[in-house]
């Protein structure tokens, strides 16, 4: 009886220091993205089953059980954290590599990009005015459509919180990468390059990283449309919330 | 090799940075990076090494949201008190801006290049 409560007390102690520690953050994402990709791919890629939803949700969940801060994690997070720098960077590859497709089409996926950046951003800032959120959480909105390091910016020029910006981003990469392929069996839209593209442009990075799962072309539009999103939003959006404030 | 590729992506970030503020560009450095990575890719030497760590980072693009994913959980109040409305508003523009993206370009495109598409 006393052997166990000493164990107890022995494994609450442990679980303290590496929860403290950045080995702890650091592993755990990589430990339980691991896993999440593995189900994912057991279970052929279902949109359901998505890596970063359930990441998010085994480890969110295992810091509220144990009343493990968030800065605690993200000591070791940081690390994977600090790569989104890099990737935003290399989307110049995709970018470079479809150059011919780029230059035929360019002004097409220019404009649709520019239509459906201003839709996706316009459509959520109505949508949260007309149910009466504060104009933090509108200005945190709008930049949801662009990958999650470049939302924060944008978030924190237009006067919104860059955390939130970036919560939402996330939220709305999941919802894309979970519906995008309903919606347009729906709408009957069966051209990978569009299919792709839209999904790019609507749910950035999450978006992109399940189209390029599910088919080249549409992956490698995705990454056009996450890289055209990227410079839209930051050169429009604040002169768009200038001219409204 | 994704070393190399790795320690130009990062000097290119810092530069996009280092470029962004002295300018007082609206873009983000990493933006800028991007934008001045483009032309460099047209050298051999860049392209063979950026290759690399860009395919592996891009592979694995979405295990980079997870630890800001996870800062849902410091906003647990506001998500108590709007999560319900808050849900329903990024599923409802994330849709708008999927189908109003998806429409506009098949219209820009043609029926031409679906046609590509579907058999190229």
């Amino acid at each position: 009886m006393l052997h166990k409560a000493i164990g107890m007390a022995d494994f609450v102690q442990l679980w303290v220091y590496l929860a403290s520690t950045p080995l702890f953050g650091l592993t755990a994402t990589l430990v339980t993205y691991a896993i999440a990709q593995a189900f994912y791919d057991r279970l052929d890629r279902a949109p359901w089953a998505n890596p970063v939803l359930w990441s998010v949700v085994c480890i969110g969940g295992l810091l509220v059980a144990t009343g493990t801060p968030y800065p605690a994690y993200f000591a070791g997070a940081q690390f994977v954290h600090v790569l989104l720098g890099p990737a935003v960077v290399a989307l110049a590859w995709p970018l470079w590599q479809r150059r011919a497709e780029v230059r035929r089409r360019g002004v097409a996926l220019v404009l649709a990009a520019l239509v459906g950046g201003l839709a996706a951003a316009g459509s959520a800032v109505l949508l949260a005015w007309m149910l009466g959120m504060p104009g933090e959480i509108l200005r945190s909105l709008a930049p949801k459509s662009v990958t999650a390091p470049v939302a924060m910016g944008i978030a924190e020029r237009l006067g919104g919180v860059p955390a939130l910006a970036a919560v939402f981003a996330v939220i709305t990469g999941i919802v894309g990468a979970l519906s995008a392929k309903y919606l347009f069996n729906a709408m009957g839209i069966d051209s990978w390059a569009v299919r792709g593209f839209a999904l790019g442009t609507s749910s950035h990075g999450i978006g992109a990283a399940r189209a390029l799962q599910v088919h080249e072309d549409a992956g490698a539009y995705a990454g056009i449309a996450l890289g055209l999103q990227v410079l839209l939003a930051s050169l429009l959006m604040p002169l768009i919330f200038r001219w409204f404030a | 090799m994704q070393i190399r590729g790795l320690a130009l992506l990062l000097l290119l970030q810092a530069a996009g940075e280092s470029i962004a503020h002295a300018c007082a560009l609206p873009f983000p450095g990493p933006v800028v990076g991007m934008a001045l990575l483009i032309p460099a890719l047209q050298l051999d030497w860049i392209r063979e090494a950026v290759a690399a760590a860009a395919q592996l980072l891009l592979t694995h693009l979405s295990l980079l949201f997870v630890p800001v994913g996870v800062g849902v959980i410091t906003h647990l109040g506001l998500v108590s008190r709007y999560g319900v409305q808050l849900l329903v508003v990024i599923v409802l523009s994330t849709w708008i801006g999927m189908a109003v993206t998806a429409v506009v370009l098949r219209g820009l495109l043609g029926g031409h290049a679906a046609q590509s598409d579907r058999h190229g």
